[in-house]
């Protein structure tokens, strides 16, 4: 364990949505290599509030990688520069002493920035209302073992299921595509057996969301699974270009419509 | 005001189905007449909010965080419990009824206990209705494993993200009545307080985290699923927002707060490491499953690993003491999460403990290493084993792992009758932010149960009973409670946001915490905890003499919700001083060293504790008044809990 160290931050200070923004520089000193990148980020906010000047705004919550609320765009890698973790459970013994460190928000039009380093990612709520789930009401489900589930199958619907809704990948692409986000419950549901009967209109509403949205398509670059804190892979895509193509081949008549209720 | 909990009379197995005959009901046409508020989107808000929904009620969703799929019980780990009895190893919903009230030391209503249980089989089956992908063997049927304070595999899991899983299928419920216009959903909104009109609760003050606009929101009825309080310790494994505002409020407006004292402490978390930590993780109980829990039978050798002179794997086997198989040889490593805890303690106490700190036991995966490779290890654990090597930049495959207990959850929270029902009408409460399942102590896998049990199969049935007894009239918005409760909350604000002393919020909650951990933590005692009483009272005048809140109402200002949740915190704290001082004898998690047997467990006192402490607010700075719940048993016997 090496002794602590001296950092040069430059965050992106911006008001609100509408105000332009800037990097400001900060110090932060003394700084323990065991603390997280987040924790760190806190001994600068509280010597800002000390001088009562107003401390860097960021969304942070569980601080163990599972909630999606930290983002943070630190020297050009969504969540920082070690893979297939959060921002949360980055730790400052990756950085080493008298480095400079650039912070900057999510940029994508899709994800207006609420203040500093925090964005409004409430598109990715509206495409999971558009289809992200199995149409069925509390009660009157049959007993959990009737029907089996390939334990392969299973697996690799949970493998896609465990996406944190962070918005990494939308971070990390340079055409800023939520496919592999819009993907991957897509991929969940329509791998297993109680996702079946709404699949192929899943697959068209959530798709038709997400380019109401804003988000850009996808050119296969793979900067999106490179950068994904829970490794959701670039198949999660393919599976939902093939559903969507189905859907779009054939059976257009399954469109998703809610408009005449359930 | 009499304290009557509603549990209906007649056998225990016949106690529920009867009730829900006897509940009066909306009909169908009628339910889109009446508007419900649910703050908080977490396991039991999100599926209450859904559930309701799908009946017809018009529901307003509220919380804090910029979506609700962040909710904390996202991060919940290890499983949940059920009596399937798919493993055919002698479950039944009587047994997991039975574990839960042992569990809790006796000290959980029978009724809500055994309706907990008997809900436990539905929440499976909806969950995986809904998609959500659990553990499966190779034959396609559901996988179960064993969690503490049970002889039984009954605990449902989705790797090390159960919490994870099972919120996404709540949150996906109520996304979809969302999209159907019956769910208003609300983020980046905090409650406040809540509007009490007539003795009725009609609705909530909110602050826009966005904008800073506190606005008023009415509602037939309220339901709270605001969480647990484990935060009051600053250092906890709950998130950093988790928070007991919404709570507290309505303790403050009428609503009795129930066994405060009541924390639980998880002794599998990732030790401390210093000062500048802002909360600590947890290892799932899961783990003990496989790992096994040990410390150096002499403290010499514990010296030489804390000076890191030697290394754990160089500690020969017959220096080492499985303290927990020693102790507990039926239940092993498997006790309950307060009985491990006390005993981890007890050997850091002793001398034995590890790390630099000496504050930590080991937790060893070697052997299971050896018995099943590492391969399964990985696919069983491999999140867990992740999350370790991150935090503490040691690989758990190749030494032990370094735990000590945390605080986890909280039992206590606003009391509740049978039907979720606080003592306020029309104000219900659900989730951790109640008191009424788990006693002094909550079994392991449990809390997700109780989360969706009162979310998707109780308050569905029992909130039709009282909305259909007040009826449909609309609430009455032009009330002056309405305009007075939203001027209460900005003089309040007003009052934070004029603070510009020397001390940060931060540093006040951190100097609660140690207060809280220091002297109502694991083990009690009278001196302490009339000193910590003391102490807290002067942090409170401090606080509001001292503390910085930097910025203005008009905007973000995250500075301001800290304050205002530290605020809370401060008073709460003093709260769970006072239930903790007036329970003379221990009980679960509840450890007064005055009150222990010969083999240092807890030992209750049932001739005068049989009883759940409900607390009523009188004023600021006034002492609260205590109302007793009377605990009947009629189905278990009341021993000394043994897990020998």
């Amino acid at each position: 364990m090496s002794g602590h160290m001296n950092l040069t931050l430059k965050v992106w200070r911006q008001k609100n949505t509408q105000a332009p923004g800037k990097f400001v520089t900060y110090k932060a000193e003394n700084i323990s290599p065991d603390m997280s990148f987040l924790e760190m980020l806190d001994v600068v906010n509280e010597s800002l509030t000390r001088k009562n000047e107003e401390p860097i705004y960021f969304d942070h919550d569980c601080r163990e990688g599972i909630c999606g609320s930290c983002s943070l765009y630190i020297n050009g890698h969504p969540h920082g520069p070690k893979k297939a973790i959060t921002t949360c459970q980055l730790h400052m013994r990756t950085f080493s002493d008298g480095e400079t460190i650039t912070i900057e928000p999510w940029r994508s039009a899709a994800f207006p920035i609420v203040k500093d380093l925090a964005t409004d990612r409430s598109a990715f709520d509206r495409i999971q209302q558009a289809g992200g789930y199995v149409s069925v009401n509390t009660g009157g489900v049959p007993d959990a073992n009737v029907m089996p589930i390939p334990k392969v199958i299973a697996d690799e619907a949970f493998n896609s299921a465990t996406c944190i809704g962070c918005g990494a990948c939308v971070a990390a692409c340079k055409n800023a595509s939520a496919m592999l986000f819009t993907s991957a419950k897509i991929t969940q549901l329509g791998l297993l057996p109680q996702g079946q009967p709404e699949r192929y209109s899943r697959v068209q509403a959530m798709v038709a969301q997400m380019d109401a949205e804003g988000f850009g398509n996808c050119t296969n670059t793979g900067a999106c699974e490179a950068e994904c804190p829970k490794e959701i892979t670039l198949n999660n895509i393919a599976f939902m270009n093939n559903d969507f193509f189905s859907a779009k081949l054939f059976r257009e008549e399954h469109a998703h419509d809610h408009s005449g209720g359930e | 005001m009499s304290l009557d909990a509603k549990i209906p009379q007649g056998p225990l197995a016949e106690k529920w189905s009867k009730h829900k005959f006897n509940l009066k009901l909306v009909n169908p046409s009628n339910k889109r007449k009446y508007d419900v508020i649910v703050v908080g989107t977490g396991l039991a808000g999100a599926s209450a909010a859904a559930s309701l929904a799908e009946l017809g009620y018009n529901v307003k969703s509220f919380c804090f965080q910029d979506s609700p799929r962040r909710a904390h019980s996202i991060a919940a780990q290890g499983g949940i419990n059920a009596a399937k009895n798919y493993q055919n190893d002698g479950d039944s919903v009587y047994r997991l009824f039975y574990d839960t009230i042992k569990g809790g030391d006796y000290r959980a209503r029978e009724g809500n206990v055994y309706r907990l249980a008997e809900v436990s089989v539905n929440i499976i089956d909806q969950c995986v209705a809904q998609g959500v992908p659990f553990a499966r063997e190779y034959g396609g049927l559901l996988d179960n494993r064993s969690f503490g304070g049970s002889q039984v595999s009954r605990t449902f899991y989705a790797r090390g993200q159960t919490g994870q899983q099972l919120l996404l299928g709540a949150y996906s419920a109520l996304n979809r009545q969302i999209h159907l216009g019956k769910v208003k959903m609300y983020t980046r909104t905090e409650m406040l307080d809540v509007v009490v009109v007539d003795g009725h609760a009609k609705g909530i003050v909110t602050r826009n985290l966005k904008t800073g606009e506190i606005e008023t929101h009415a509602g037939h009825a309220v339901l709270l699923a605001t969480g647990g309080y484990g935060n009051v310790f600053y250092l906890s494994t709950n998130a950093i927002g988790s928070n007991v505002t919404a709570a507290w409020r309505a303790h403050k407006r009428g609503a009795y707060f129930a066994n405060p004292c009541y924390t639980q402490i998880h002794p599998t978390c990732i030790p401390v490491t210093g000062d500048h930590q802002s909360k600590l993780t947890l290892m799932s109980e899961s783990l003990r499953n496989d790992g096994r829990v040990w410390a150096p039978k002499t403290v010499e050798t514990a010296q030489k690993l804390q000076k890191k002179e030697i290394t754990a794997s160089q500690v020969k086997e017959e220096d080492r003491d499985y303290f927990l198989e020693r102790k507990y040889p039926s239940f092993g490593n498997l006790v309950p999460r307060d009985v491990a805890s006390r005993n981890a303690k007890e050997m850091s106490d002793e001398g034995k403990g590890v790390g630099t700190t000496g504050l930590a036991v080991y937790l060893d995966f070697a052997e299971a290493i050896q018995r099943l490779g590492e391969d399964t290890v990985r696919a069983k654990y491999g999140n867990l084993f992740d999350m370790y090597l991150q935090i503490t930049d040691e690989n758990p495959y190749k030494q032990p792992m370094r735990i000590y207990p945390a605080v986890h959850y909280t039992m206590g929270g606003l009391w509740v009758d049978y039907n979720l029902s606080t003592n306020v009408p029309g104000l219900y409460a659900m989730g951790e932010c109640n008191f009424s399942d788990h006693g002094a102590n909550r079994l392991g896998a449990s809390a997700l149960m109780q989360g969706l049990s009162d979310g998707y199969f109780v308050i569905p049935y029992t909130l039709g009973d009282y909305l259909a007894t007040i009826g449909p009239k609309k609430v009455d918005t032009n009330h002056p409670a309405f305009e007075q409760t939203k001027q209460d909350v900005i003089a309040y604000n007003n009052k934070l946001l004029a603070l510009k002393g020397n001390k940060t919020v931060v540093e006040y909650h951190r100097e609660l915490g140690h207060i809280m951990w220091e002297y109502c933590g694991m083990a009690r005692t009278e001196e302490g905890l009339t000193k910590a009483k003391g102490l807290i009272k002067e942090l409170k005048a401090d606080f509001w003499k001292n503390a910085i809140v930097t910025g203005e109402n008009d905007e973000v200002n995250a500075a301001l919700e800290r304050a205002g949740r530290v605020a809370d915190f401060i008073e709460l704290g003093e709260l769970m001083v006072t239930d903790a001082l007036n329970r003379r004898e221990s009980c679960g998690g509840h450890f007064r060293l005055e009150s222990q047997t010969e083999e240092g467990e807890a030992l209750r006192d049932d001739d005068n504790f049989a009883f759940v402490s409900a607390w009523e607010f009188t004023g600021e700075n006034q002492e609260e008044v205590l109302h007793k719940e009377e605990l009947i048993f009629e189905n278990v016997k009341l021993t000394q809990r043994s897990y020998k």
